[in-house]
């Protein structure tokens, strides 16, 4: 692979810790975040900020995993205080909070202009992509141990019906809070390994568009589904690379697909796999 | 020491009336979104795309007619009758789906709008080629637009009448029966889908005429002008208790008020925008269920 194949890559990689972080929290236990790109961009900012200060990798991967999870239980607690439907609101909130408090602060986390020369890692480019392959590989195996768990049953039940689960006794803040901190603590970590990449970060590539990509994602992918998540944020990261005439229409591209995706096949890629494979005609409803 | 406090007074008089007037753009945006949730419990993001294209309309039928006073109602019935496609077209269809498939449909909608805008108008927006409504009026040592006053003026008395609608006809307590219990109201021979159609045509409308406000303002509409302001009328009826049409004119008013004061006192630490949400934030720590949301 050229250096060009090499980068994207990684970034895919990159992309598929963070979606799969995101299906944590909304896949699994339904919580719906609109401000993911927020816990990246924490995980980001602490990770330049550490490696600036000369700390290697090992202390700051952790600590970039730390901070974002810290955050994410805080924006967590806020899900426990407000009603279902106010999430997507109180967590987009999140967002713009971020990207305000980054974007005015120039004395830290440089303003506008973000914080650029973020030393190596000391990896040539193969072995850079060869960390992120792992770590991607391992927040995969980690998704599917979850998902196979006893908390992957609970998250289930309070993604289904919040009320019910707590019937029955399970601990529905414990679990939406631990959601939260391993979703965001994933989003930290593809921060991280995000500004090592780079080398260069400012507050754009964590505004609100960020957190749509992310979501669509997830939503395109279908939610919950691990290995659909996986293919879809290879499909969305690679196509405007390899059809660069939709260049000028990426985002126009990723809009329709969100909205057809939703209207037509709510279930995502994995609905589609699913009835593909199964064979099981589902009959068109009637409004 | 009197001159000083004077002179505070009369910041504060100017930094009130700016956010008096920003509060009366966001409730005309955002009555409309509160509108849509109380009936269909959809959070409806591509509002703010409508709240552009009534914006681009306004200002391409205003710069070819010469007539703000023809382009405005106009640019708010095409919009009408658009918000009742998108609620045909792609909202009807997956009512009966959990929330957040409309939701994200929606941002795709919403996202989708926003590109074709950019892709036809050209990224930099448009002006008036004669800014309507410029003449400034000195009262008092405080400045005022004859937009302002317009802007002000036409949203109260917008909204005004669309309340009186709603407690006084018998299309307004179909309106209401409906949003309070659907099932009861249909049994009592109300057609549910005329009162949705009707309330996806005045929200849409309501959303182009802010869309013409804004563009007045600035004298520019671009293709990210429904960006913030709409994610801030989103903060706006989850502070005003979703789908509580008083609180979130309310809520609207508070907010445009706490945004001008918080950009000359926290400016520094935080933008217009983040101040909003933090605002948000805070009040729904302390009041879950928004300022006048019933439990």
């Amino acid at each position: 692979m050229g250096i060009y194949e090499l980068s994207l890559a990684t970034v895919v990689c990159i992309n598929i810790i963070l979606a799969l972080g995101l299906n944590m929290i909304t896949g699994f236990c339904g919580q719906i975040s609109l401000g993911h790109a927020a816990f990246y961009g924490v995980g980001a900012y602490t990770a330049a900020l550490l490696a600036k200060a000369g700390f290697s990798a090992m202390v700051s991967l952790p600590f970039a995993m730390l901070m974002a999870g810290i955050v994410g239980v805080i924006v967590g607690l806020t899900s426990l205080r407000v009603r279902h439907d106010f999430l997507a609101i109180t967590t987009m909130g999140a967002g713009f909070l971020f990207l305000g408090i980054v974007r005015q602060e120039d004395r830290f986390l440089g303003g506008e202009l973000g914080i650029s020369s973020i030393p190596s890692i000391g990896l040539d480019k193969a072995g850079y992509f060869l960390l992120v392959l792992l770590l991607a590989a391992l927040a995969a195996a980690f998704s599917l141990y979850v998902k196979r768990s006893w908390m992957g049953f609970a998250f289930e039940a309070v993604a289904d019906d919040e009320d019910t689960a707590r019937m029955l006794s399970v601990d529905v803040p414990a679990y939406k809070l631990a959601a939260f901190a391993m979703g965001t603590a994933m989003a930290g970590l593809a921060g991280g390994l995000y500004a090592y990449f780079a080398r260069f970060i400012m507050p754009d590539d964590f505004g609100f568009i960020t957190s749509i990509t992310i979501l669509s994602m997830v939503a395109v992918g279908g939610i919950g589904s691990i290995f659909g998540v996986i293919i879809a944020t290879a499909i969305l990261t690679l196509m405007p690379e390899f059809f660069r005439f939709i260049g000028n229409y990426k985002l126009l591209v990723y809009g329709i697909l969100l909205f057809a995706v939703m209207r037509f096949a709510p279930d995502g890629l994995a609905g589609l796999g699913r009835l593909v494979f199964k064979r099981r005609v589902v009959k068109g409803e009637t409004p | 020491m009197l001159a000083l406090f004077l002179e505070n007074v009369m910041l504060y008089i100017e930094l009130l009336l700016q956010g008096l007037i920003s509060g009366c753009v966001y409730a005309t945006i955002a009555v409309g979104l509160t509108l849509v949730y109380s009936l269909l419990r959809i959070l409806h993001i591509a509002h703010a795309g409508l709240f552009a294209l009534g914006g681009y309309i306004g200002l391409l039928l205003t710069n070819t007619t010469g007539s703000l006073i023809l382009a405005t109602p106009l640019a708010a019935a095409l919009v009408g009758v658009l918000g009742m496609a998108i609620y045909r077209l792609c909202y009807q269809p997956i009512l009966n789906r959990p929330p957040y498939v409309a939701l994200i449909a929606s941002i795709g909608l919403f996202i989708a709008m926003e590109e074709i805008f950019r892709l036809i108008f050209g990224p930099y927006g448009l002006s008036y080629t004669q800014p309507p409504l410029q003449t400034t009026y000195t009262f008092a040592g405080m400045t005022i637009r004859a937009v302002e006053i317009v802007i002000v003026t036409g949203s109260v008395l917008i909204l005004g009448i669309l309340s009186w609608l709603a407690q006084k006809t018998r299309m307004g307590v179909a309106w209401r029966a409906t949003v309070d219990d659907p099932q009861m109201a249909e049994s009592f021979g109300i057609s549910v889908l005329q009162v949705r159609y009707l309330n996806f045509f005045i929200g849409s409308a309501l959303a182009a005429v802010a869309g013409v406000f804004v563009s007045l303002l600035s004298n520019l509409v671009e293709p990210t002008m429904g960006g913030v302001p709409s994610y801030k009328a989103l903060a706006i009826i989850v502070l005003g208790g979703l789908g509580n049409v008083a609180g979130t004119m309310f809520a609207s008013l508070l907010l445009g008020v706490t945004e001008a004061f918080g950009t000359i006192y926290i400016g520094e630490y935080m933008d217009r925008d983040a101040i909003a949400f933090a605002f948000m934030i805070v009040i729904l720590m302390v009041r879950p269920q928004g300022l006048f949301g019933r439990r």
